[in-house]
């Protein structure tokens, strides 16, 4: 495990990571993962995260070393899209039994690779290693390096136990993973001046496509995303773009900074959400090209396609501000998405009433207020009781969150939209901006909200419901935080793991 | 009658099986005030988190010890009793409900030892019920974990004292974590259609069956309360369904010396015909008018359906109880079974109607599927049945893909009937429409062009 544990200081040593580089030498050792609080933690572990990471390159057999929870109970449950083998969604898993923890588990997961080589004959075999092997001390390195000798295809380990952390850590390790044994490992056939990588994209309900024809239109080649709809060789061969995007979240930062330092791919930080990062992002893509040198005239037609796309958007959104003038959204995400959506909902008239910062950094904060005003409500996490509270008292008529909360609006009858990672409908772009309007709408303008709503005809006029008891309640409660932590840590599934 | 064969594969390929600790922890999700705890690492507990909440389409109360590679090398009992401390002062439960995992399995911790250790330095804790089990990933499957856990809570909460006087009238169920929260309501009702008072143990049905609650609440939204549990050993009988439930039935029955009935399944017309003339005997009523008439109707669904059902081919994967309740429901109405896939050993599977069933994963129901009608598993089959072209009846956990998982009933003569038409429709929108070309060289041994009566699907992007 020496290697491993190595691999974790070194993750969490990144000088690409501005939170990081503000710590002590001290703090800095500890990691950046908050202690998980035993009956008081939520979320994924590393190898959740690093499966998360991993799984969207699409023709790879994705094999999980471990007893069957590990991908029985979770596999086939994202909506990464492919264009060409549906491989990937395939589950491949040892499932480990009684026996292979007694003798090791060894012998069993090479066997395991034969087969799949055997029967699918896929570019590689991912294996993920899980705790229960590592604890019983299964050297999946050595298993992996065995078996690519033996069948002629490259064989993965990716070292990522589910207790050495959370999912982004083990987002953290996919990507080491992907730096030690894949990237550099091929070459592509031809490069152009325009060839760049997408840096954590996994092309959930198919957000890349969203995106990829504004890039083709203006010659740009994805050479490699990592790793939605990726194929094995492309990630293998990315170490030949010029530039790199990295999307979004901080989850692959090391990835893109070691790139940068390894192959002198210079990266910048965008997103494809909301109409304005959609368009900084298509700059920023043709502004790197050039300084690697593409030619120059590459802005002026990047400009003009933003320019068509961005008058085409608002026009499709502008027919929904008569409906949705007004109307209050309250947005609990994290991260970029707590201010890039923001700006496309204000133009469609709504107003957002409050957005979380859990997972947002400084720069996120400013860009919340120069979107909102100096006033503007941020909250670090909103317990399931004060979210309801806001629907409750109409300080906001949608709630816009990930899957896990949105039972505290729909048992409380009010409208909610997913817009995080478990979602089918896909936001990206230009598209996907004017998509989501669309959607906020198709949900507020239902009429169910007012056929629920409507008391049973044998209640009592005016008697309290258990809104309105939990409403009464509220701040005098019990279980409110008595060591300052929210109680919707230990509650139903509702808080955390929102923005991964 | 059907000869168990073992998948003798080293790569299971898209699994069937889902672990025991999330078995266990859905039994534990069947009482009030309910705070399962799974001890692992926070993947197990996310894991089967986002599961059941997909399934369910609810809020689920589920947590995790949270271990660390640190605590799982040293050992767990501090992350237990944090974790059993913060529970208890967030969200105030009735009951604790403590799953191993793999992970502290194979280290060893001893969760009962834990337990004890717990409740003698937190005397604070003693209105709170905590109930473990050993489940570990690496054995069994789902259903396992759900007989260990109800029977750790039977041998927890029930007292060990044969009671002098029984209420007849009441009446014990223990049932199966293949019964929907929609079983349990149409079993709830024909229990009480005879006059008598039944205790589910667990009670999914109150707590998972997706309604609007009265109160807000972190725990469980419903279920059975740790007091009725308790009383378990007052009543006059336990009926237990399905095998899986006969490990906590005779646990129950040594501690109270309740008698119990176990039913092998709940669907098909014999095995109805059996549980009413159970509920009829020990009532000493007879049968209801309403039961008798549902009775008529599963008749004749069943002469309606056979038209449709029988001699068609079945590929079936699921779990060993769900599956014998699956293939004698249609074997009776003259299904032919093409595949038959579980993920355990139970006594039951020698006694499917079948040649042999195979303990395995789908890859391997759908090798067996390649001359059958339809599909019958739980969602994940669903990558099979576009492959094959076949249409896929859904049952079993999970449903992620489908509304009204929680509701599907298949038990009693009504639950049976649906089920019949629900299949016997599926097969008969499927109906193939004769064309001109169909028999034109349609003899096996022919030579010249093949015709398929299914067009080659694409893969749409």
């Amino acid at each position: 495990m020496t290697s491993l544990s190595q691999t974790i200081q070194d993750v969490f040593n990144e000088p690409g990571c501005g939170k990081n580089q503000a710590k002590s030498e001290k703090e800095r050792k500890k990691g950046c993962t908050k202690q998980l609080q035993p009956g008081g933690a939520a979320g994924g572990c590393a190898f959740d995260g690093a499966k998360i990471a991993l799984q969207p390159i699409t023709d790879v057999a994705h094999l999980v070393h471990g007893p069957i929870a590990c991908e029985g109970n979770s596999w086939d449950n994202r909506g990464a899209k492919s264009s060409g083998s549906s491989l990937y969604r395939t589950g491949f898993t040892t499932d480990m039994t009684e026996n292979d923890i007694v003798f090791g588990g060894e012998k069993h997961l090479f066997k395991a690779i034969r087969e799949i080589v055997e029967k699918y004959a896929p570019p590689a075999v991912f294996v993920y290693q899980t705790c229960v092997p590592a604890m019983i001390g299964d050297d999946i390195d050595a298993v992996c390096k065995a078996a690519a000798a033996k069948f002629g295809t490259p064989c993965i380990p990716i070292q990522s136990p589910g207790f050495v952390g959370p999912k982004n850590l083990g987002n953290k390790l996919a990507g080491e993973a992907m730096l030690k044994h894949v990237i550099g490992t091929e070459e592509p056939e031809y490069t152009t001046p325009y060839d760049i990588n997408i840096i954590g994209e996994y092309n959930l309900a198919g957000e890349l496509w969203q995106v990829k024809p504004l890039l083709d239109e203006l010659g740009i080649r994805i050479l490699s995303c990592i790793s939605g709809d990726a194929k094995y060789k492309e990630v293998a061969w990315s170490h030949r773009a010029r530039a790199a995007m990295m999307v979004c979240s901080k989850a692959m930062i090391n990835v893109a900074r070691k790139m940068e330092e390894r192959y002198e791919i210079p990266f910048f930080e965008g997103s494809f959400y909301g109409i304005e990062d959609m368009s900084d992002s298509l700059r920023e893509i043709a502004r790197l090209l050039i300084e690697r040198g593409a030619d120059p005239e590459l802005m002026d037609r990047t400009e003009a396609v933003i320019a068509r796309e961005e008058a085409k958007a608002w026009a499709a959104i502008a027919p929904y501000q008569e409906r949705l003038s007004g109307k209050k959204v309250l947005l609990v995400t994290g991260g970029v998405k707590s201010w890039s959506v923001v700006a496309a909902l204000q133009e469609a008239g709504m107003e957002i009433v409050g957005t979380s910062i859990k997972k947002s950094t400084k720069e996120d904060k400013d860009k919340i207020k120069k979107l909102m005003g100096d006033d503007a409500h941020m909250f670090d996490d909103l317990t399931p009781r004060e979210m309801y509270r806001k629907l409750k008292t109409a300080e906001a008529d949608i709630m816009l969150s990930g899957g896990r909360s949105q039972f505290v609006a729909l048992k409380a009858s009010m409208p909610w939209m997913d817009i995080n990672q478990e979602r089918h409908v896909a936001f990206a772009g230009y598209h996907g901006m004017v998509e989501m309007v669309k959607e906020i709408d198709r949900t507020l303008s239902n009429p169910v909200w007012q056929e629920v709503r409507r008391p049973a005809p044998w209640e009592r006029a005016g008697a309290a419901s258990w809104q309105d008891r939990a409403m009464s309640e509220d701040g005098s409660s019990p279980e409110a935080g008595v060591d300052g932590t929210p109680p919707s840590a230990t509650g139903p599934a509702i808080t955390g793991q929102e923005a991964a | 009658m059907a000869q168990v064969v073992k998948s003798s594969k080293a790569c299971t390929v898209n699994p069937l099986k889902m672990s025991q600790p999330i078995g266990g922890a859905l039994a534990f999700m069947g009482m009030r005030g309910a705070m399962p705890l799974l001890h692992g690492s926070q993947g197990c507990t996310s894991f089967g988190l986002v599961l059941f909440v997909r399934h369910f389409r609810e809020a689920i109360p589920l947590q995790t010890t949270a271990m660390s590679e640190v605590a799982t090398v040293l050992g767990g009992f501090e992350n237990v009793e944090q974790a059993a401390l913060n529970i208890v002062k967030r969200t105030k439960p009735e009951i604790i409900g403590i799953c191993s995992t793999g992970v502290t399995e194979v280290k060893g911790d001893d969760l009962k030892g834990f337990v004890k250790s717990i409740r003698q330095r937190h005397p604070e804790l003693d209105g709170v019920a905590i109930v473990q089990c050993s489940t570990p990933d690496f054995s069994g499957a789902f259903e396992n974990g759900w007989s260990k856990a109800v029977t750790a809570m039977i041998e927890e909460l029930v007292p060990d004292v044969p009671v002098a006087k029984r209420d007849a009238k009441r009446v014990n169920v223990l049932p199966g974590c293949h019964l929907t929260p929609g079983d349990i309501d149409e079993l709830r009702d024909m229990i009480e259609a005879f006059g008598l008072e039944p205790t589910f143990l667990p009670d999914l049905s109150g707590s998972l069956d997706g309604h609007i609650p009265d109160d807000f609440t972190p725990t469980t939204l419903g279920g059975t309360g740790c007091e009725e549990a308790r009383a378990m050993g007052h009543a006059g009988w336990t009926i237990a369904v399905g095998e899986q439930m006969r490990t906590p039935a005779e646990a129950l029955e040594r501690l109270s010396g309740v008698p119990y009935r176990l039913f092998e399944r709940l669907t098909g017309l014999a095995a109805c015909d059996e549980l009413i003339l159970f509920l009829s005997e020990i009532s000493g009523r007879p049968v209801p008018r309403k039961y008798r008439r549902q009775r008529g109707q599963l008749v004749d669904a069943m002469l309606d359906g056979h038209f449709h059902i029988g001699g068609r081919r079945f590929a079936i994967g699921a779990e060993p109880d769900l599956l014998f309740a699956l293939v004698s429901t249609l074997t009776e109405v003259g299904g032919i079974v093409a595949s038959a896939v579980t993920t355990t050993t139970s006594p039951i599977l020698e006694k499917l109607p079948c040649e042999s069933v195979m303990l395995g994963d789908l890859e391997d129901l759908e090798n067996g599927a390649a001359d059958a009608d339809i599909l019958v598993t739980h969602s994940h089959g669903r990558q099979a049945a576009e492959r094959l072209h076949l249409p896929h009846f859904r049952i079993g956990i999970p449903m992620f893909d489908t509304l009204g998982a929680a509701h599907l009933v298949t038990v009693g003569y009504r639950g049976t009937r649906d089920l019949i038409f629900a299949l016997g429709n599926m097969l008969m929108h499927r109906h193939h429409e004769p064309s001109p070309d169909d028999w034109r060289n349609a003899w096996p041994s022919s030579e010249g062009p093949q015709i398929s009566p299914e067009p080659e699907k694409e893969l749409v992007p």
